[in-house]
């Protein structure tokens, strides 16, 4: 069991700053890294991976530093965002040779197990640089558990893969956490860490946003304010019997539309429909507006 | 020393297409060698001209600009390396290992090669061919150490690598003699001059330092090059999101 510590920890490249004052414990069991691109995901990863140094503070796996330490390897196993391998050896041969560099006693059965964990042995043969894309996963995934470390780090682990082999993935990921280990994965969507994740950190433009299990994110989420654009054949009585309502919080009227700040959605869902009619206003349309991932994140930063 | 980084070094040279380079610089001073043998017959003058000069000057620092470079360069740039990096071995012991495979490709595509092309076209290849081994072999060494540590340092390590070895060591210190003190080429050729003894004079060849002074150089960039590519290798950084 381990668990990895990131204790006030900040990234600056020159005057971008990629991670600003972030702390948070990874116990073990599978954590979900969520955030927009660009939230500084892969920077934390890195700094936690010990291949960054933070520019303040401390990431620490069981009291020990990940920067400068290469011992920390034995206990850590990561997989890498990027494709880049070494595309002219097979994949089996990848693996052993990754078993080889952490000195184990029996490489070859080492590698022939973690081989079979991600299902490849039918194409371990193979080059890798024939392989499609969930193959070179799979193969990046048995490097980074050859070893058996404690703690797993995945880097967007789900792009690009079908669902079948996001389910193989998932079912995988589980079963690590069911043996006591710390896994993290980064991701943009929050459909994979909702259905994965037993909890979650949210990261946006560099800070640590929120934190808890799927339900406390998908609350704050969608507990919002939601913002609607709506064309009718009245907008200024739609808009006066709006905000008479309680659900409504704002409208404005602007650009020939109606923008209204809901601060019930299921209320506001519910009685639009109810005042267009006893006020004799046909509508026209009604949008979400800023349902973006982004946007959502960024509520979630200003709270 | 870490054998497994070795051998993933070596295919990572000799299986991508750059290793098609690396088989052709050899071929074509054995076969210029060889031409020139046939044209013209063996001649100590002209074996010291092509082979001192074009081997030496061009040949050799391009066969260990491209094993010094290719032996980490590729990997850093497509973040394999990260598969190295991420055990529980040394820095410096990867870079060592890498250095010593980038070492052994260049003595046997660069130095082995001039050897066999002074053979082919030495008349007195006894006095020659060990003296030429042995200048080669040491500056293949500097050679791939340094430019090992440049593709640490640098994403742009083939350009500078170049410039040092075409424009610097050819060009500029065929204009300016002072530049020749700081010339892996001139160094080398010290120790090759030196080992000729009192043969270097009529072969012609003169070397710009003096073989202590020369070979104490090689040491030192060897090993400073050494030390810094490791160096820079512990605190290089890693992120996926470039």
């Amino acid at each position: 069991m381990s668990t990895v510590v990131i204790d006030q920890v900040s990234r600056w490249f020159g005057n971008v700053v990629a991670v600003n004052d972030v702390s948070m414990t990874i116990g073990p069991g599978v954590t979900g890294l969520l955030g927009p691109n660009g939230a500084g995901k892969s920077t934390l990863i890195a700094m936690m991976a010990g291949f960054l140094a933070p520019s303040a503070g401390s990431v620490t796996i069981d009291g020990e530093p990940t920067w400068r330490n290469e011992q920390i390897y034995r206990r850590l196993g990561l997989v890498p965002e990027r494709e880049g391998m070494y595309d002219v050896v097979t994949g089996r041969e990848l693996v052993l040779a990754n078993a080889r560099l952490h000195l184990l006693p029996d490489p070859e059965a080492a590698a022939a197990r973690a081989v079979a964990t991600v299902d490849m042995e039918a194409a371990q043969d193979r080059e890798i640089s024939t392989y499609s894309k969930g193959m070179k996963q799979r193969i990046k995934m048995a490097t980074a558990l050859v070893h058996d470390p404690s703690v797993l780090l995945l880097d967007e682990p789900f792009n690009g893969m079908d669902p079948r082999q996001r389910l193989h993935l998932m079912e995988l990921l589980h079963r690590m956490a069911d043996d006591g280990r710390t896994v993290l994965f980064s991701s943009h969507i929050l459909e994979e860490v909702e259905q994965l994740a037993g909890s979650i950190e949210v990261m946006v433009a560099g800070r640590h946003a929120a934190s808890g299990d799927f339900r406390e994110i998908r609350r704050l989420m969608t507990e919002r304010p939601h913002q609607y654009t709506i064309r009718s054949s009245d907008d200024r009585a739609l808009a006066a019997a709006l905000m008479a309502h309680g659900s409504t919080s704002g409208v404005e009227l602007r650009e020939a539309a109606l923008h209204v700040r809901a601060a019930d959605r299921a209320a506001f869902v519910h009685v639009l429909p109810l005042l267009a009619r006893n006020h004799d206003v046909r509508l026209y349309e009604v949008a979400p507006a800023d349902e973006s991932l982004e946007s959502v994140f960024s509520y979630l930063v200003e709270r | 020393m870490n054998a497994t980084v070795a051998r993933l070094t070596v295919r990572g040279l000799l299986g991508r297409r750059r290793a098609l380079l690396l088989l052709v610089l050899p071929l074509v001073l054995v076969g210029m060698a060889a031409v020139v043998r046939v044209v013209a017959g063996a001649d100590d003058g002209t074996a010291v001209g092509l082979v001192g000069g074009f081997g030496l000057g061009t040949i050799v620092p391009l066969v260990a600009l491209l094993a010094g470079t290719g032996s980490i360069g590729p990997e850093i740039d497509d973040g394999s390396i990260v598969y190295l990096l991420s055990k529980p071995i040394s820095r410096f012991t990867i870079l060592v290992s890498k250095l010593a495979t980038a070492v052994v490709v260049a003595l046997a595509l660069g130095a082995l090669p001039l050897a066999a092309a002074m053979l082919v076209l030495a008349d007195s290849p006894g006095a020659l061919v060990v003296p030429y081994l042995l200048g080669a072999a040491a500056a293949c060494t500097a050679y791939a150490a340094l430019f090992l540590c440049l593709a640490v340092v640098t994403r742009n390590a083939v350009i500078v690598g170049l410039l040092y070895a075409i424009v610097w060591e050819t060009t500029v210190a065929g204009f300016v003699p002072g530049a020749q003190n700081l010339s892996v080429r001139q160094w080398s050729l010290g120790l090759t001059e030196a080992l000729l003894g009192a043969d270097a004079d009529r072969f012609g060849v003169t070397a710009a330092v003096a073989a202590s002074t020369g070979g104490a150089l090689l040491v030192a960039l060897t090993v400073a090059a050494t030390y810094h590519g490791a160096r820079r290798l512990q605190t290089l950084p890693l992120t996926s999101a470039e």
